[in-house]
């Protein structure tokens, strides 16, 4: 396993969803979730959301997670991960998601990123199963 | 009766727009009119990341004011964005909204600007320009999501 600087993640969303989310993370997995931080749009102009990101996220490699990719939240995320190789945008966070980074925060970008989609992925489906 | 809506939203195409309008006015296209986006291809990708299936054009104000005829009569649904009052004010200058209803969605809050609502922030300047809006014969509210209770220019600005 190759291992780089450990990321730091931001969770951005609509409302109060980054909140719970990476509270719903600390819940899980203790002190480990502390590399979470979440960022709310609510109430902010687009400029001044990237602005926020673009503090939290500073000189650190990062993992930009967003709710929606469109939107206010996936156009500060892109916006401000655009010209950096040390930071990249995954849409649709979800729960697992968050779990499996914060245990897998020091991979390499190109190992990190697949996982993170492919658990994301994995933990939808339908009980009783349609297929 | 192309223009399905003309809206005001400093966000511009995002999930208000497009999930909670867009369910309900099924538009094909959104004509975004901004002179700074009007130049920057890799914003406009961005935006339209968030357009679905719907086709996205971005005009100058001024190409968007010779346009305004041909995105009427065309059978396209189009959602006509700006991201600033100033710029619909500008579209619309000289009666060319005139009969058409104009949605102030989002615009937060910021140096100079006074809470009408929680979602709408105005500037002097702004309250201006609309009350020339709505003095040209357009129709202005606040109405952030279609099933939200509509409030009327005068309304806000009696607070």
């Amino acid at each position: 396993m190759n291992e780089a600087e450990p990321a730091l993640g931001v969770v951005v969303g609509h409302a109060a969803m980054a909140e719970g989310l990476v509270q719903a993370t600390q819940r899980i997995t203790g002190g480990l979730a502390e590399c979470l931080a979440p960022l709310s749009n609510d109430g902010k102009t687009p400029d001044q959301l990237k602005s926020e990101l673009e503090g939290m996220v500073a000189d650190s490699r990062s993992v930009v997670f967003v709710d929606l990719q469109s939107g206010s939240c996936g156009m500060a995320a892109l916006a401000c991960c655009r010209d950096s190789v040390r930071r990249v945008v995954v849409s649709g966070v979800n729960l697992p998601m968050l779990l499996d980074f914060v245990f897998n925060r020091e991979l390499p970008f190109e190992e990190l990123v697949p996982r993170l989609l492919e658990s994301g992925r994995a933990s939808i489906a339908s009980m009783p199963a349609t297929e | 009766m192309s223009i399905v809506l003309f809206r005001i939203d400093e966000r511009l195409i995002h999930g208000q727009v497009v999930i909670g309008w867009g369910h309900q006015l099924r538009p094909d296209r959104y004509a975004v009119v901004d002179d700074d986006l009007a130049g920057s291809a890799w914003e406009q990708d961005l935006y339209r990341l968030g357009a679905g299936t719907a086709d996205v054009v971005f005009a100058t104000t001024e190409d968007a004011r010779g346009r305004l005829p041909e995105w009427r009569d065309d059978p396209l649904r189009t959602i006509l964005l700006t991201r600033d009052v100033t710029t619909m004010w500008r579209l619309g200058a000289g009666g060319m909204l005139a009969g058409d209803r104009v949605n102030l969605g989002g615009l937060h809050h910021g140096p100079g600007r006074r809470e009408l609502l929680t979602y709408l922030h105005l500037t002097a300047a702004d309250e201006d320009h609309l009350v020339k809006l709505a003095a040209e014969g357009v129709e202005v509210s606040a109405h952030d999501l279609p099933d939200a209770h509509r409030v009327p220019l005068e309304t806000l600005l009696e607070g």
